[in-house]
């Protein structure tokens, strides 16, 4: 088993890094050495003494057996960086893939990018695709200048492959043997790197490091993770949204056997016990009256109600032409307004985490998507923990992720441990139930949308309006940002809420849309694709009912209008073909089709579907992608299908209602998921393109729900405008 | 005290009778391929093999399994060679991962059942099994795949003269 498949190993015990802009970690124990590289080095505060072998600027290190480890900073959550992250650096290292294994990285400033150590946004790979492959082309440059100098021979007459220089004659030093030596060596500046032309690895479907970890039960997830004697703790919470506790009697919940203590934290009271079910018991028996808050009396009507009231105003966040001036001369011709509802993210691992106090510093070991952010407002992991802990510094852990979609960007539960860990002795680990997971959650924010539009006499669209209302994911996530935010961006938008709608690509001369924010106790955060969730649905479905109303080819129509944007294009055009666009479908099925440009990538997919008893069944999809380069073929693949599946489930089922302040649903019975017997046969083409890696954990969600309204409309005549998609 | 029949060992854990499998196999015997998914059998992550059948591990009581043989992901095989994890391997089948052990120890009562299964005996089967990261379609090409496997398996035993 592989350290880093095991888990959490840490290869970061300390700093002691010189300062330079491109930089020489290295050091050697008798174990091996580390060739490292980093670009920011601020050593975190409170690290311990340096141990040169785990240096935390690493992101690369050789043993002397010639193995290979990489050092992954962002986290693996399913999307595949454990692999896709290595395999930039094994590129340019010139190693076979076999040598090569990876580490999760310490919660450290040296990692990460723009100030922050986080995953999200779609955007490991294109962040890392320039500085991993310099890890790897520095370090290959030094370990051939090691054997150049031992050799006697020039360096650029010494090959480099599969973890080994070769010498003219063919004489031959591995890596591993080099190491020490290379170590010795100035670090170069401006390592030259590869021609694209000259790949072996990137672009190629190259197994998952995580696979054999993960088929045999031996991952390590948070809930895996930490001291085997830690206590569990489980956490009452207020149901009520913005609730507080107003008291609470512990006696009922210390009375069950094996709890053992009962603390009060800022989110609730945690029942601890030396078991899962032992604290579920402790905490199903305690007593707790709650302060329900402002709103105790919250329902989706008043919700409704708040978001339909205050469209139209808000900001304009686009304006293109004049279309005051356009409606005063005709009015429009097409009027539709568009709902979507609250949606849970669901991981398959409910939010958990550990916790250890001791000697002034906290350990967490966290499923996290979000490790260190020093300079942002309430931070990431290490800063949450710390500050809950009443400690001055803390260390993280990231273990694998059972599922992440945004929710693990969240720092609730690193804190709930860390500040139990703070009161209590010795390691706790809080585990929430699948319900308190479901009615705690982070939700993808409830929107309204009134949209009107006129079409020119050749059928496209002269006027576009779009009024939107929705809380703000931005200003919940880092309070008092928004205006920061906005003024970066000129006032123009609030892009959690409104990308993909604000700039959707189609060519309209008079386009305009509003945004008003509403501030509700409903805690609303990042769900995969983020403000794309119902832009992407919203936009997609609104331009199929515009080339409906002008008599077009839905695919014709689109095409038409995205003149200017030949990847959009390329991808429509590349799904069309691949469905058969023109083709009649099956008897009673119908086909319909969605593009949405989001995170860097183009997506363009077609659902089948028929219907029966009012019930929709999406049979297959097609799904066309560019997301530029290409590192790992079979992973792009993988994450398409993951973001139909994930939005499918959605489009389909996915609805949190709220009732009496608090969350309806409360586990897979009443928020379903997407099953094997319901999953369609999908088919996804890659679209070669040259333009640099964009992402692909998340644009594969948002075409799917237009696509497959789109197809419903196709099939039965009813535009089906609000989500989940029910038949009437 | 409840005896229990886990990987081929007997184990001797002090729980009541009431305690769920899950919580003995991850908390008292440090059998952590078992997750925790809903807790109220919905989502197959708990699943495990008892006398060959798939259960839910949530819902499953120490006093109702008794001496039961339970076997777990880290029963299934020794070092991931099972004919369906090695499927799983080629056909490179996780994501996330969480919900894997679940999904392995289903497909393999599935074609202890079924050795050859069609699409549909395969939905049927795998709808316990609740995959968020839907690699729905890898689970069904690699239990397809586990299906040659044993069938290879079966003709090559067979060419060497077979089982005793």
């Amino acid at each position: 088993m592989t350290a880093g498949a095991r888990g959490p190993v840490d290869p970061a015990a300390g700093g002691g890094v010189s300062r330079r802009t491109f930089v020489k970690i290295g050091v050697i124990t008798g174990a091996g050495l580390t060739l490292g590289v980093a670009w920011r080095l601020t050593r975190g505060p409170g690290l311990p003494p340096t141990d040169a072998v785990f240096a935390p600027d690493a992101y690369l290190r050789i043993d002397p057996d010639g193995s290979i480890t990489v050092v992954v900073d962002r986290s693996e959550m399913g999307q595949g960086v454990s692999t896709a992250l290595p395999q930039l650096v094994a590129e340019e290292l010139d190693v076979a893939w076999a040598q090569v294994d990876f580490v999760f990285a310490p919660a450290h400033g040296a990692y990460g990018s723009r100030g922050m150590q986080v995953t999200g946004g779609s955007t490991s790979v294109a962040e890392s695709w320039e500085p991993l492959r310099r890890a790897g082309a520095t370090a290959r440059w030094m370990l051939r200048e090691a054997a150049a100098r031992q050799w006697g021979l020039p360096a650029d007459q010494l090959e480099t492959r599969e973890g080994a220089v070769v010498a003219p004659d063919g004489q031959m030093l591995t890596y591993g043997e080099l190491a020490q030596a290379a170590a010795g060596l100035d670090v170069p500046e401006d390592v030259p790197l590869k021609d694209p032309e000259t790949f072996r690895l990137i672009g190629r479907s190259v197994p998952r490091l995580d696979v054999p970890a993960k088929v045999t039960g031996q991952a390590v997830f948070g809930i895996d993770a930490g001291p085997a004697d830690a206590r569990i703790a489980v956490v009452a919470r207020c149901p009520v949204f913005g609730g507080t506790v107003r008291s609470y009697d512990p006696s009922a919940a210390l009375a069950v056997d094996g709890v053992e203590e009962v603390v009060p934290i800022s989110s609730g009271i945690a029942v601890v016990a030396r078991g899962f079910v032992e604290a579920k018991a402790g905490r199903d028996a305690l007593v707790v009256e709650w302060d329900e808050g402002a709103d105790p009396l919250l329902d989706d009507a008043a919700i409704s109600d708040r978001l339909r009231g205050v469209l139209g105003e808000g900001r304009t966040v686009r304006d293109d032409g004049d279309v005051e001036a356009a409606l005063s001369v005709a009015s429009a011709d097409l009027e539709a307004s568009y709902s979507l509802p609250y949606l849970a993210h669901a991981t398959m691992e409910p939010m958990n985490c550990t916790a250890w106090v001791r000697d002034g510093r906290c350990t967490v070991w966290a499923p996290t998507q979000f490790q260190n952010a020093p300079s942002l407002v309430g931070g990431g992991a290490r800063q949450v923990a710390a500050d809950a802990a009443g400690v001055d510094d803390a260390d993280v852990h990231t273990t694998f992720l059972g599922g992440g979609f945004g929710r693990r960007a969240e720092r609730d539960f690193v804190r709930e441990a860390a500040e139990i860990a703070g009161k209590v002795e010795g390691p706790i680990k809080v585990i929430w139930t699948r319900e308190d997971d479901m009615q705690h959650d982070f939700y993808r924010p409830a929107s309204v949308h009134e949209l009107s539009a006129r079409l020119g006499p050749d059928g496209a669209p002269e006027v576009w309006d779009h009024r939107m209302a929705s809380q703000s994911i931005l200003e919940r996530f880092v309070p008092g940002w928004l205006p920061d935010v906005a003024a970066d961006f000129a006032g123009r938008r609030d892009p959690t809420s409104t990308e993909g709608a604000s700039n959707h690509p189609y060519h309209v001369p008079n386009a305009r849309m509003t945004y008003a924010k509403v501030d509700l106790p409903v805690p609303v955060g990042f769900w995969r694709s983020v403000g794309h969730t119902h832009t992407g649905f919203v936009v997609e479905s609104f331009v199929d009912e515009l080339a409906h109303l002008a008599g077009a080819d839905p695919y014709a129509y689109r095409r038409q209008l995205l003149e200017e944007h030949p990847r959009h294009r390329a991808v429509l055009d590349a799904v069309a073909e691949a469905a058969g666009w023109g083709d009649e479908p099956p008897e009673g099925r119908a086909r319909g089709i969605a593009v949405v440009e989001s995170f860097g990538s183009f997506v363009a997919e077609v659902a089948e579907v028929s219907a029966s008893n009012g019930r929709p069944r999406v049979h297959r999809v097609w799904c066309a992608v560019d997301c530029g380069t290409v590192v790992n073929p079979r992973i792009v693949e993988a994450q398409m299908r993951s973001g139909i599946v994930y939005g499918l489930t959605a489009a389909l089922y996915g609805e949190i209602n709220i009732r009496e302040g608090r969350a309806v649903q409360s586990n897979f019975h009443d928020y379903l998921m997407l099953r094997i017997n319901e999953a369609p046969r999908i088919e996804v083409v890659l679209v070669p393109s040259g333009d640099p890696p964009g992402g692909v954990g998340e644009p594969g969600t948002p075409p799917i729900a237009p696509a497959v309204a789109n197809a419903l409309f196709a099939l039965t005549g009813q535009r089906i405008r609000d989500l989940p998609l029910r038949l009437g | 005290m409840a005896t229990l029949n886990v990987n081929g060992q007997v184990r001797t854990v002090d729980v009541p009778d009431t305690h769920p499998l899950l919580w003995v196999l991850r908390e008292r015997l440090e059998l952590l391929g078992t997750k925790f998914g809903c807790g109220i059998g919905q989502c197959g992550s708990c699943t495990v093999l008892v006398d060959g059948q798939a259960m839910r591990s949530c819902q499953l009581t120490v006093a109702q399994v008794g001496s039961s043989e339970i076997t777990t992901i880290e029963g299934i095989s020794e070092h991931g060679s099972h004919p369906v994890q090695q499927a799983w391997i080629e056909e490179q089948v996780p994501q996330c991962g969480y919900c894997q052990s679940g999904q392995i120890v289903s497909a393999v009562a599935l074609l202890e059942r079924i050795p050859e299964p069609t699409d549909e005996d395969i939905d049927r089967v795998m709808s316990g099994n609740v995959c968020r990261c839907g690699v729905y379609d890898a689970i069904r090409r690699a239990i397809h795949r586990a299906a040659e496997m044993r069938f290879e398996a079966t003709v090559s035993d067979a060419g060497q003269g077979g089982a005793p």
